[in-house]
């Protein structure tokens, strides 16, 4: 049935720290990379080498500009993927039993076997986080890389998703947000970890940490090409006077 | 939202099919000659051809026969399992009424409530999308539900008309008036309830409010994508006004005027009059789909 779990014993999700997110798409790359095989379809690519290349992803980078009502504008780096949601409305309305939220660790999957491809889910997310591949014809989601979380045949450090393994900022973070100790979630409490769209009751299991206020000058140095002046020392300082005090021909 | 054809199809047909199904078990129509054979099989055509339409934009049609088992939590499971009930009820109902010459209202009844249930279960996938308030914050099931009714009305005239039996145009003309009625109702409801209405701003999409005004600066792809194509449509909404008085004209007025008109020159202007509302409706529904926004949009800074 697809019918939500009234509880999860865990609720594993991601905590995204925009503060730190540099916008490089590692965290993108490596996910279709890890997703294109192991399970089910591969994430299929249209006119790859062509004029308009498109494909299946299950996690994409926006980049948006904030503009404050003074001062200046700022840039934010937005990783956005299936957010896990406690009350998921594309799992109720699935018509074949594909979509599902596992009980045990509060993961949205789809059941590729059972997927009819209709779009009622997608149509049903209000965070874009699912895709139906055109050439399998089943919707594609984030898995949290349940191939890798719980796989004893990796490396420990490795079993993470993907996406957490690639970013070299240290932007995103795994663990158990159900858990009140955990270090996901003492992140979220300290920095103040938020809900996309709270208004849509989807109640997101997957937290974003707000950019932190960037320093603000008072006054503007007076001479900002002052501070780039070299000061050289040393034999070359010696070098730099004695050239000086020679001065120019003519 | 993208305006699938098979989805446009489906929703107008199986509509229109379920609303006579709908009159007929109710006990609509002459019981003699060639009415209950035309009129039968006019719905159960419609009906058909409608669920034929419907699977046409399915990735995996081999897994279509799963969407009957999740009818304990989803819309379009329901919908499935009660319009393959009603087609059952209603096929009995008319072969009884065809080879025996006997009408069982019981039976009937069953018929027209699974058929009018259909029509409900159809409306409720769209009206329970928070992601789209065009359809959630309208009267969207009453809209669906009186265009099926009045439609099959309509239908059932035209089988009349077909048949050379009497049609009960007065009541078909007065149908026709409250769905055109309701239509616009939720044309009204419509036109307030774009996504703001839900709420939902490109601020609580990224929770960045606090901050200041967003916009995107750049997409996370150079193509288009699935979710593009799928949920930000945006061809041909600015031919919105035109198409809309277009699909009204054919929808409702047209059929009203020659439905008034069979009264004086008899039924087989109701034939006109139900392919023109066909066409007409093809068009509102067209819109009901082209002119939905969905708050995923508001990450690409799109409506």
């Amino acid at each position: 049935m697809t019918a939500l779990p009234e509880a999860t014993h865990r609720k594993l999700g991601l905590v995204i720290d925009l503060d730190i997110c540099v916008g490089c798409h590692a965290c993108a790359v490596n996910c279709k990379e890890w997703n294109t095989g192991g399970y089910g379809a591969p994430l299929a690519d249209i006119d790859a080498y062509g004029a308009e290349p498109e494909g299946t992803w299950l996690n994409r980078i926006h980049t948006f500009e904030v503009t404050p009502d003074t001062g200046p504008a700022q840039i934010v780096h937005f990783p956005k993927s299936c957010l896990h949601c406690e009350d998921a409305p594309c799992v109720t309305v699935c018509p074949t039993g594909a979509s599902y939220k596992r009980a045990v660790d509060g993961i949205v999957l789809v059941n590729e076997d059972a997927c009819m491809g209709c779009g009622l889910c997608a149509w049903a997310c209000p965070y874009g986080a699912r895709e139906l591949d055109p050439l399998a014809g089943v919707m594609k989601k984030c898995t949290l890389c349940i191939d890798r979380i719980y796989n004893e045949n990796l490396p420990e450090e490795d079993r993470v998703p993907a996406c957490v393994r690639a970013c070299p900022a240290g932007a995103r973070h795994f663990g158990d947000i159900g858990d009140p100790d955990s270090e996901v979630s003492q992140l979220v409490s300290e920095r103040g970890g938020y809900d996309l769209m709270p208004e849509q009751g989807t109640r997101p299991v997957n937290k974003y940490l707000p950019p932190r206020p960037r320093d603000r000058h008072e006054r503007a140095p007076a001479r900002l090409a002052a501070l780039a002046d070299p000061e050289a020392k040393g034999f070359l300082g010696w070098l730099d006077a004695a050239l000086g005090a020679l001065g120019r021909p003519g | 939202m993208h305006p699938a054809p098979s989805i446009i199809f489906f929703t107008v047909l199986t509509g229109l099919g379920l609303g006579m199904m709908t009159w007929l078990g109710l006990g609509l129509g002459p019981d003699g000659g060639a009415y209950p054979w035309v009129a039968s099989a006019l719905a159960l055509a419609l009906t058909g051809a409608g669920g034929v339409c419907s699977v046409g934009h399915l990735g995996r049609r081999e897994n279509a026969r799963l969407a009957f088992s999740q009818w304990r939590s989803s819309w379009l499971s329901r919908e499935a399992c009660l319009m393959l009930a009603a087609m059952a009820a209603f096929g009995l109902y008319a072969a009884l009424w065809c080879f025996a010459g006997a009408r069982f209202w019981g039976l009937g009844l069953i018929a027209a409530g699974l058929a009018s249930g259909t029509i409900y279960a159809t409306a409720m996938i769209y009206a329970q999308l928070r992601t789209v308030p065009r359809w959630r914050a309208t009267p969207t099931a009453a809209m669906f539900l009186a265009a099926g009714l009045a439609g099959g009305l309509l239908g059932a005239g035209a089988a009349a008309g077909l048949t050379g039996a009497p049609a009960p145009a007065g009541w078909t003309a007065l149908a026709l008036l409250a769905a055109a009625g309701i239509a616009v109702w939720w044309q009204t409801e419509a036109a307030g309830a774009r996504r703001g209405a839900q709420g939902s701003t490109m601020e609580t999409a990224t929770g960045l409010g606090f901050m200041g005004r967003v916009r995107l600066l750049e997409a996370p792809h150079t193509g288009s994508n699935y979710l593009l194509r799928e949920m930000a449509y945006q061809v041909a909404r600015r031919r919105a006004f035109e198409l809309r008085r277009l699909g009204a004209v054919l929808g409702y007025l047209a059929p009203l005027a020659l439905t008034l008109l069979a009264l004086a020159l008899g039924s087989w202007l109701m034939v006109i009059a139900l392919i023109a509302h066909v066409a007409g409706m093809l068009a509102l529904r067209w819109l009901f789909f082209a002119e939905a926004e969905h708050v995923q949009a508001l990450y690409y800074g799109r409506r």
